[in-house]
């Protein structure tokens, strides 16, 4: 065989474990949704996500879970969002290079690793018993809002340090100060990047159980909170809920499949309009 | 009145610029020629203090633009980058439209106005000769725009402020030949009302656009002369071998 028989072989070799690889990734993807709305989708009903659970947890429906991950995605957001974003402009932008920046970096990577339930024990002592919120949605969301804020912001840093410096620069040589090339020239022109940060922490923050476990999330709870200081019932621990200590597992096991369709359904479409916002401002800065 | 005196530019250790002395003409186009790291372009940014951004800058001497030196205490450095335009290598226009990067300088600076926006932001366009390109898609964004365009659009924006100089940084290097035509033909229309200094690695644009050149070597000032004779008939050898293209 000579040297360029070789060369193709290797290639063909190569080429086809990185194949096999991907569609092996996707097969398993593709099986676990199918086998969720295979056991899940008989349950879903307009009752079903629009009523109360009824006979404990058994019939009804899980509207308040629904209410409780959407203000819990909501409330966390709210919060991490613009920290995040605010850090990462100070840490890109604003902080000099030194020993203390290097830290701080270390510090958001370690974070990011922090397994989410020591987030969960984090939020309960510190904003349900010191600062007395009690089990309320805006505890969860505060702990759900620490649990995302060092995604945002390496995000955020990364979004930012992709923007050439020439940009900086023209705006520099115009006579605009650093706040001013900050907010009108390098975040206008980071925002999509920043946006799939928002997007990757929605997801990850909607099904998240244990951080939510010990700050908000109730039980049982069948009506529909009326401040931030109220607990709710949320997707994630309802269903850990029906498959582990529910009344009768056998008889809610449908509706636990049920519940894990709408959760990913719900992480579904905040993707897409995250996603469409995204692809606003792209074609934003690009064509018109 | 623009100078450089005994000019040391040091890049933490680095010694970039050694004794510089030059006295610029005004209304009229300076290049800053010589082979790559020789100190043109950091010489470039210092008359708009653009060397700051970067951490571990030293800077010794004076350099006298409008009659103070800008480097003594007490310059606002946002004021004296409204009266020194800068044009960068690439082109660089911002994510708005067409309008917005024009008017964008004007807007930092507190102009409100939007009728006295909207009149110089024409007369930018004009005086960079893109009015009528572009005249009737003024809200487009500036990407729509070819790179010679863009590059256009990078001038009448630095214009639109008002400056008094302009510095050029390879304006042309990364356009085609004909984008960079117009470009020369621009300078020489923009040098009746702006002193203009320009960096570039082309020798003919040196020798077709520029009345003075000033070639760097190392970061010293080898020469500096009237363009023709920098040219034709220069007094360093060094010179000679680098103009005619004995190495660089």
């Amino acid at each position: 065989m000579n040297h360029s028989t070789v060369k193709k072989i290797t290639q063909g070799i190569a080429f086809n474990v990185f194949r096999t690889l991907s569609i092996i990734l996707v097969a398993i993807l593709f099986s676990i949704l199918a086998f969720i709305v295979f056991r899940g989708a008989h349950t879903i009903s307009w009752d079903f996500i629009t009523q109360m659970p009824e006979e404990g947890m058994t019939k009804g429906g899980i509207f308040p879970a629904i209410v409780g991950t959407l203000s819990l995605v909501a409330g966390s957001m709210l919060i991490a969002f613009p920290l995040g974003v605010c850090s990462g402009i100070y840490i890109n932008e604003y902080a000099p290079e030194n020993a203390f920046k290097r830290f701080v970096k270390l510090m958001t990577n370690n974070l990011a690793g922090v397994p989410s339930i020591v987030f969960g024990l984090f939020g309960m002592s510190l904003f349900v018993n010191t600062l007395k919120f009690g089990d309320s949605i805006i505890a969860g969301s505060l702990t759900l809002g620490l649990l995302a804020l060092p995604v945002i912001i390496r995000v955020t840093e990364e979004a930012l340090k992709s923007i050439d410096k020439t940009y900086r620069e023209a705006s520099y040589a115009l006579g605009a100060t650093k706040l001013q090339t900050v907010r009108k020239v390098v975040l206008p022109m980071a925002m999509p990047n920043i946006i799939t940060g928002l997007i990757l922490s929605i997801g990850r923050v909607s099904g998240e159980t244990a951080p939510i476990l010990f700050t908000v999330a109730a039980y049982f709870l069948p009506k529909l909170p009326s401040s931030m200081f109220d607990q709710v019932m949320a997707l994630p621990y309802h269903l850990y809920v029906l498959s582990t200590s529910g009344t009768n597992m056998e008889e809610s096991r449908g509706m636990a499949y049920g519940t894990a369709l709408v959760l990913i359904i719900i992480v579904l479409i905040l993707n897409l309009t995250a996603n469409l916002i995204r692809h606003f401002l792209m074609k934003k800065i690009k064509q018109k | 009145m623009i100078e450089a005196k005994n000019l040391n530019l040091f890049y933490s250790d680095f010694h970039a610029l050694k004794d510089v002395n030059l006295n610029v003409a005004e209304k009229s186009v300076t290049a800053l020629i010589g082979p790559s790291g020789c100190g043109k372009s950091t010489f470039l940014r210092t008359f708009n203090r653009m060397n700051d951004l970067i951490t571990g800058v030293r800077i010794e001497g004076e350099v006298i633009v409008n009659d103070q030196n800008i480097y003594q205490k007490g310059i606002d450095v946002d004021q004296l980058r409204k009266s020194v335009g800068m044009v960068f290598q690439k082109p660089n226009p911002f994510a708005k439209s067409i309008f917005e990067n024009v008017a964008y300088g004007m807007r930092v600076n507190g102009i409100s106005n939007e009728k006295i926006i909207k009149e110089t932001v024409e007369q930018s366009l004009i005086q960079s000769a893109l009015w009528d390109e572009v005249k009737d898609s003024l809200k487009k964004s500036a990407y729509a725009l070819s790179g010679g365009q863009q590059q256009r659009l990078c001038i009448a924006r630095a214009l639109a402020v008002q400056p008094s100089i302009l510095l050029m940084d390879e304006p042309a290097s990364a356009l085609d030949p004909i984008s960079t035509a117009k470009i020369e033909e621009l300078i020489h229309e923009l040098k009746k009302n702006y002193t203009i200094m320009i960096v570039t690695h082309n020798m003919q644009q040196a020798a077709r656009v520029s009345d003075f050149t000033a070639f760097f070597y190392m970061g010293t000032l080898v020469e500096f002369n009237e363009t023709k004779i920098i040219f034709t008939n220069p007094t360093k050898q060094q010179t000679q071998n680098y103009v005619t293209g004995r190495f660089g």
